[in-house]
């Protein structure tokens, strides 16, 4: 277990470098490991490297580590929501936050909303509108029996739709393409914005979020295999699930503020981390976050790279890589959670 | 262990349930519907009754913290699919208890060994037969080292073999247990006392032989049967006419 938390640190490691010296300008891997030790440790760089220390130190660090960020956050929520409602199809957009969010994104992109807060403007909107639809979520799902699982997913899955209708409705309202067009990439998922303004709230909450449930790991795994057993075996199930669902609602808002809807990486990393150490959340917990970040630095990656210079939405690549594997998984024999 | 419940009514489920069992095994019998699980399910607070009582040595336990230290339950929820290893899910008997590696690992091998499934440690826990995830449960339950130990139709599913060994098992523990059974011949030979309960109510309760009598067996049941003494045992057991009454 030890073994596999030190690889998969490595290779999120290599990933991060990877991913800063990788894009449409390439700066070789030795000079980007050159930039990157003297701004940490406050080295000096001869004036024929200041562009290229920008676009390393001030571009792509903050952006690498944002996906790192949102890939370890996503995943981490996918684990904790599949166990908590019991269900394989689970993701962290199942509760209705990313439609949320989509309706004040959009609201902002096309009709100019909270257009005094500036570049903020776009986070702050989706990440209202997504705090509201968890909340709307969370007070019709509710009844005298605390939240069920087949009631969450349905009410989650119901408003959703109506919250995406409604984002829809704004794109195609839009007075001019060039919004509409910004409102879809951002329903897709894009880094674009990254700065390091933007990683100080998303890297504290999902990490407060992702600390919090690993120390839930013995309960999340009496959770999955029921409420009544997981009540037998000491779990206050109502409130764990209400827990379970703040928690969850925080890391996806904020990192869906910061990235858009970025599809797949919640659904499939956690599915994939299972079929390599099963289902037990001691060992899915520890590893899902640090797979989670590495795949999402790589995801970014082609999607500065694919098209340059333009840039691809995120959410078309983790479909166009997350389909395929999905699909192979769903045709191994009676593939149930963590099936080996 | 005393378990004792005074009074407890789910609305339109049960009512006015009192029964008690302490270190000894407990069956509650009953037709369908009667009201046997819903019972259970108040004692490992799966449901808070509407009214009434249950208590754990003087203590309720819908009050009292960690119940689960001392309380161990094998309910009728069985649709798993999370694909954990029979040692995952023994190990989690030891939730209700402080976290001790090296201890954990021991008790989960040693209820691995007393229910006779260590070769299975390492399977998935959905591959396994009926009787085996049984058997495995108990495993966990065995694990929770519990004082009070609940069963919900412990032999459901099981051949004739597993049901005799379950039930042997569990009373081999020594502990105080209450279990609901359907076989009336599996009751008689392994409960010390009976409750009998229909439409909610408890008819009958004492030895099985004070209440395994056709009379009472006609009137819940609805069917005829003949009390014959168990050749080997001299325990109670009942043979059916084919003939239902009405």
């Amino acid at each position: 277990m030890i073994g596999k938390i030190s690889a998969l640190v490595g290779v999120l490691a290599v990933s991060i470098v990877a991913g800063v010296a990788l894009g449409p300008v390439a700066v070789p891997f030795d000079v980007t490991l050159q930039l990157l030790h003297a701004a940490i440790t406050g080295g000096t760089v001869p004036a024929d490297q200041a562009g290229q220390y920008h676009i390393v130190w001030d571009i792509r660090l903050p952006r690498v580590l944002l996906a790192a960020v949102v890939g370890a956050g996503l995943s981490t929520v996918g684990v904790a929501i599949q166990a908590m409602v019991r269900n394989a199809l689970a993701d962290p957009y199942v509760l209705g936050i990313s439609s949320g969010a989509s309706v004040g994104a959009t609201a902002v992109a096309t009709l100019g909303v909270l257009s005094g807060l500036g570049v903020y403007a776009l986070s702050t909107g989706a990440f209202l509108t997504g705090l509201g639809a968890t909340a709307l979520v969370y007070i019709t799902a509710r009844t005298s029996r605390g939240l069920t699982p087949l009631r969450l997913v349905l009410t989650g899955t119901a408003l959703a739709y109506g919250f995406s209708a409604v984002a829809m409705l704004l794109v195609f309202q839009a007075p001019h393409g060039e919004a509409a067009r910004a409102a879809m990439f951002w329903l897709l998922g894009s880094l674009g914005g990254a700065n390091w303004q933007s990683l100080p709230v998303a890297t504290a909450v999902t990490a407060a979020g992702i600390v919090y449930l690993m120390t839930k790991a013995r309960q999340l795994n009496a959770l999955a295999m029921g409420d009544e057993t997981a009540t037998t075996l000491g779990v206050a199930v109502n409130r764990f699930r209400t827990h379970l669902f703040v928690v969850t609602a925080a890391i996806t808002g904020v990192l869906v503020a910061v990235s858009g809807a970025v599809g797949f990486v919640g659904l499939m990393l956690p599915h994939l981390t299972r079929m390599v150490v099963g289902a037990d959340h001691l060992k899915v917990l520890p590893l899902a976050p640090i797979a989670g970040a590495s795949f999402l630095v790589w995801v970014d990656v082609a999607a500065r790279m694919l098209a340059a210079p333009e840039e691809l939405p995120l959410g078309v690549i983790t479909a166009a890589l997350g389909v395929p594997c999905f699909i192979l998984l769903m045709r191994r024999k009676a593939y149930v959670f963590g099936g080996r | 262990m005393r378990v004792e419940l005074t009074g407890v009514t789910v609305q339109n489920i049960v009512e006015d349930i009192t029964l008690h069992a302490s270190n000894e095994v407990v069956g509650i019998v009953g037709p369908n519907g009667s009201g046997k699980s819903t019972t259970l399910r108040c004692v490992y607070r799966a449901l808070k009754p509407d009214a009434g009582t249950v208590l754990l040595d003087g203590e309720n336990v819908h009050k009292r913290q960690n119940i689960a230290g001392v309380l161990a339950a094998l309910t009728q929820e069985s649709q798993v699919e999370f694909d954990f290893t029979v040692a995952e899910v023994v190990e989690m008997g030891r939730l209700p208890h402080d976290r001790n590696p090296a201890h954990d690992s021991r008790v989960v091998s040693d209820a691995l060994a007393t229910v006779d499934v260590s070769h299975l440690a390492n399977r998935s826990f959905l591959s396994l037969s009926g009787g085996e995830r049984q058997r495995v449960l108990i495993a966990r339950a065995v694990a929770q080292q519990p004082r009070v130990l609940v069963l919900d139709e412990p032999t459901n599913h099981l051949d004739i073999r597993h049901q005799l060994d379950v039930l042997s098992l569990a009373r081999g523990l020594g502990v105080t247990i209450i279990t609901v059974l359907h076989d009336l011949n599996l009751a008689a030979s392994y409960c010390d006392r009976l409750y009998v309960l229909d439409e909610g109510r408890i008819v009958a309760h004492g030895t099985p032989a004070e209440v395994l009598v056709p009379e009472l067996i006609a009137k819940v049941f609805h069917v005829t049967a003949h009390v014959v003494a168990h050749p080997t045992t001299g325990v109670p057991q009942l043979l059916f006419d084919q003939e239902v009454t009405p």
